[in-house]
């Protein structure tokens, strides 16, 4: 399976992203975001960090890069895409996934492991896997979703929401929420389930050195759903 | 020519930095504030003499780059 990771200027855990789906048997290539083709993938990753220093707005100005038409036309084709934390505030900028995500209601850049209720399993991402509730880490200073009520409408009628922030026992309640996001919503899919954004780092927890490996358990299980 | 634009959160959209703001205000003394909401300014210098022309082109970057029209409304303020 062969998967591409994007390096934009300021990102900083593409290099984690490589390690993480080498480690579970991806062919992972590392993409510039100057180029404009990209090479054959079954994944696209758009990693965490702070590309082009979270200018303007973050996400803005990668979401316009070159690599990203290649990256938008792979996603409307049906490609898999996932976004990771400055990966899912391009995807939302790139208008992929709907919504936009906004400062933290208390103002601060949030950095701790949280729990996160998986809500849809009809999907590339989290079919088959066993358990609902994953220990993830979230390290960002956006990641407040919002977006207006006609496209919470839309994303609930679609069953887009992809992960809910909740306790060790999967209670989504306003209390387990870090960061002020609309309905404790963490991640998002697309209409079609192929296109993933979403805050948390699976890429953070993939060694018992680190701090949790729930991360490994996604993402083998994301490369035998892709195979 | 060079046309200024102001790019503004929407009305219902929360603003947790004007809130600050409205608060360090307050504890200055300035009393009575209702709201503030914070936005962003730019002025940009483009290579086009016709107003009416400029201010569409200025009017596409705002669309496609300066603002997020899903949280966000711009204006023109002006021409120089």
């Amino acid at each position: 399976m062969k998967s591409s990771v994007i390096t934009f200027p300021g990102s900083n855990c593409d290099r984690d992203m490589d390690v993480a789906l080498k480690k579970f048997g991806f062919k992972n290539k590392m993409v510039w975001h100057n180029d404009n083709e990209l090479p054959k993938s079954d994944l696209v990753v758009l990693p965490g960090g702070f590309s082009y220093g979270d200018y303007l707005r973050c996400g803005s100005m990668a979401a316009k890069s070159k690599i990203m038409q290649s990256v938008i036309n792979f996603a409307k084709s049906g490609g898999l895409v996932m976004g990771i934390c400055n990966g899912f505030q391009i995807l939302v900028e790139t208008g992929l996934v709907p919504g936009v995500l906004l400062r933290n209601k208390y103002l601060e850049f949030i950095c701790k492991n949280v729990f996160v209720k998986i809500d849809n399993k009809d999907n590339q991402y989290f079919k088959n896997l066993n358990k609902e509730v994953f220990e993830f880490h979230i390290a960002h200073n956006e990641g407040n979703y919002f977006c207006t009520n006609d496209q919470l409408k839309e994303i609930q009628d679609n069953n887009q929401v992809a992960i809910y922030y909740c306790n060790d026992d999967g209670k989504t309640d306003e209390k387990y929420n870090p960061n002020g996001s609309l309905n404790n919503i963490a991640g998002i899919f697309n209409k079609e389930k192929n296109v993933l954004g979403m805050m948390p780092h699976p890429e953070r927890m993939i060694d018992k050195s680190l701090s949790g490996e729930d991360g490994s358990i996604f993402f083998k299980n994301l490369i035998n759903n892709i195979k | 020519m060079k046309i200024s634009a102001v790019i503004t959160l929407k009305k219902d959209v929360l603003d947790p930095q004007g809130k600050v703001i409205h608060q360090a205000l307050d504890g200055m003394g300035f009393k009575g504030i209702d709201e503030v909401r914070q936005g962003k300014y730019f002025e940009i210098n483009v290579k086009e003499n016709d107003p009416t022309k400029a201010k569409e082109i200025v009017e596409e970057m705002c669309k496609k780059l300066l603002a997020n029209l899903v949280i966000e409304d711009y204006k023109i303020i002006g021409t120089q």
